[in-house]
């Protein structure tokens, strides 16, 4: 079981190396979004300051969806995903294999850059510790979360859109808990608090979405 | 063993079919009744608020609406999850007939609650709560409906449909509690909806008798809407057939 997932985990990452641009694509997409902010608002340094974390997250949010669709599309192309559908490890410990995967390709690397944003923001260097916990509570959540919805929208017309209708009302309590304990961070406050529930979002995460994301895939590939 | 309940009878599309058109027409007169004696209560014997004025009677839609937006989508829920475990037709066609009339009814519990809004707070909108998680659920019927829309045959529209609903009722909870404690880390709206004066008997009589019109017309709408898509799928079953086919006979 363990082997069939690092088995998994090992040629994933091997896939995302031979294809560095896909990284870097939603890595870019990311710093480009939250780059547009202070376009936009203005470049008020104490506004720049109180919006950061909001800003950061939902770039977060949006660069973590964006890479989604291509979680498990190559695979169910080319009859990969049929294989591991009729394999004998079981399809939950697959699921969480290649949503740990993304998390590592899509996830952690949103997770260094984010001080390199929150340096654009002026965000005090105390707070970037917080920042980055939240983060790395936060984005495997997502991806958690997401990998269901890109195994629902396998294969449809229109997936990308539908993917965004279905994913992002569920992704609400990430995005208050995780920009919200940088908030009580400059606020002066505890973060501990939010970055734990945080956690507790993803234990409960890790434990069912592995189960509803194999369901999934059996609805969409029967 | 004549005492046994048969729990399956109006599973069969073909012994709901005529159950359904019957309750649709009596619920669909029950909610015209309900709702001309609401309206009036509402309008004419309810005495009008101390400090809202009129503005106030939009409530007598609004709580209504809000109440149904929230029923229908466990409703939903719960008849995707039973149509899926158990594999029945009907139950997971009740769940798509429940959708667009869940959504309807958020969308006017938010538009009423923009317009009670403006007059009673001076704002369309603010962030509290409730309201959003409204909005929330808004965007959650949309992508249920979104996505059985997007998937051509019908039995994976159904199960894909399941479990997006089921996955929803569950982070529902999570939902409104998320948005409770950031409302209250933001300290953003100074309103409160939980502070509202005791009602008049004439309001509250006039509000329970909306609330029954909008479940009766819930029941109606629905109903209607499995009708047309019980016909939509068994279209090539031979009762179907027959409805078209006075020398068979209508069901009736």
């Amino acid at each position: 079981m363990l082997a069939a997932a690092r088995c998994i985990v090992r040629r994933d990452l091997l896939l995302a190396l031979r294809r560095p641009s896909d990284v870097a694509t939603a890595l870019l997409f990311f710093v480009i979004v939250a780059s547009l902010f202070p376009l936009g608002v203005g470049a008020e340094p104490n506004l720049l300051r109180a919006i950061a974390p909001g800003v950061i997250w939902v770039a977060a949010l949006l660069s973590s969806m964006l890479s989604l669709g291509r979680l498990f599309a190559a695979d169910h192309a080319d009859g990969t995903l049929e294989q591991m559908l009729l394999g004998v490890s079981p399809l939950g410990v697959v699921a969480a294999a290649k949503v740990f995967t993304h998390w590592l390709v899509s996830g952690l690397p949103l997770v260094a850059i984010a001080p390199l944003i929150a340096l654009q923001y002026d965000l005090p260097q105390s707070l970037y510790g917080t920042l980055a916990l939240s983060l790395l509570l936060g984005t495997p959540v997502l991806s958690l979360i997401g990998a269901i919805g890109a195994a629902l929208t396998l294969g449809l017309r229109g997936g990308g859109v539908l993917l965004a209708l279905l994913v992002l009302p569920l992704y609400v309590p990430v995005l208050i808990m995780g920009a919200g304990s940088v908030d009580m961070a400059a606020a002066g406050l505890s973060p501990a608090g939010q970055l734990q529930l945080l956690a507790a979002l993803l234990v409960l995460a890790a434990a069912f979405a592995p189960w509803a994301i194999a369901t999934a895939l059996r609805i969409s590939t029967e | 063993m004549s005492t046994v309940i048969r729990w399956f009878w109006f599973a069969s599309p073909q012994t709901f079919f005529p159950l359904a058109g019957t309750a649709a027409r009596w619920s669909a007169a029950i909610a015209a009744l309900l709702a001309a004696a609401g309206l009036y209560v509402g309008f004419f014997v309810a005495p009008t608020d101390a400090q809202q004025g009129e503005a106030y009677r939009i409530i007598f839609i609004h709580v209504p609406a809000a109440w149904m937006s929230m029923v229908i989508y466990l409703a939903m829920a719960f008849w995707a999850a039973l149509g899926w475990v158990l594999n029945a037709r009907m139950a997971s066609m009740l769940a798509r007939a429940l959708a667009p009339s869940g959504m309807v009814f958020t969308l006017i519990a938010l538009w009423t609650g923009a317009v009670w809004g403006k007059p009673a707070w001076g704002t369309w909108w603010v962030w509290d709560a409730r309201l959003t998680s409204e909005l929330i659920l808004l965007f959650l019927y949309i992508g249920y409906l979104a996505l059985t829309e997007a998937i051509d045959d019908p039995k994976r529209a159904d199960r894909a449909g399941a479990l997006v609903a089921i996955v929803g009722a569950v982070n529902v909870p999570v939902i409104y509690f998320s948005v409770k404690w950031w409302n209250t880390l933001h300290q953003g709206a100074s309103v409160s909806l939980t502070a509202a004066p005791t009602m008049a008997h004439a309001m509250l009589l006039a509000m329970l008798l909306m609330t029954f019109a909008f479940w009766a017309y819930a029941f109606a709408v629905v109903f209607m809407r499995a009708r047309a898509i019980v016909l939509e799928r068994e279209c090539g079953a031979a009762w179907v057939r027959g409805l078209s086919n006075p020398a068979i006979g209508l069901p009736t």
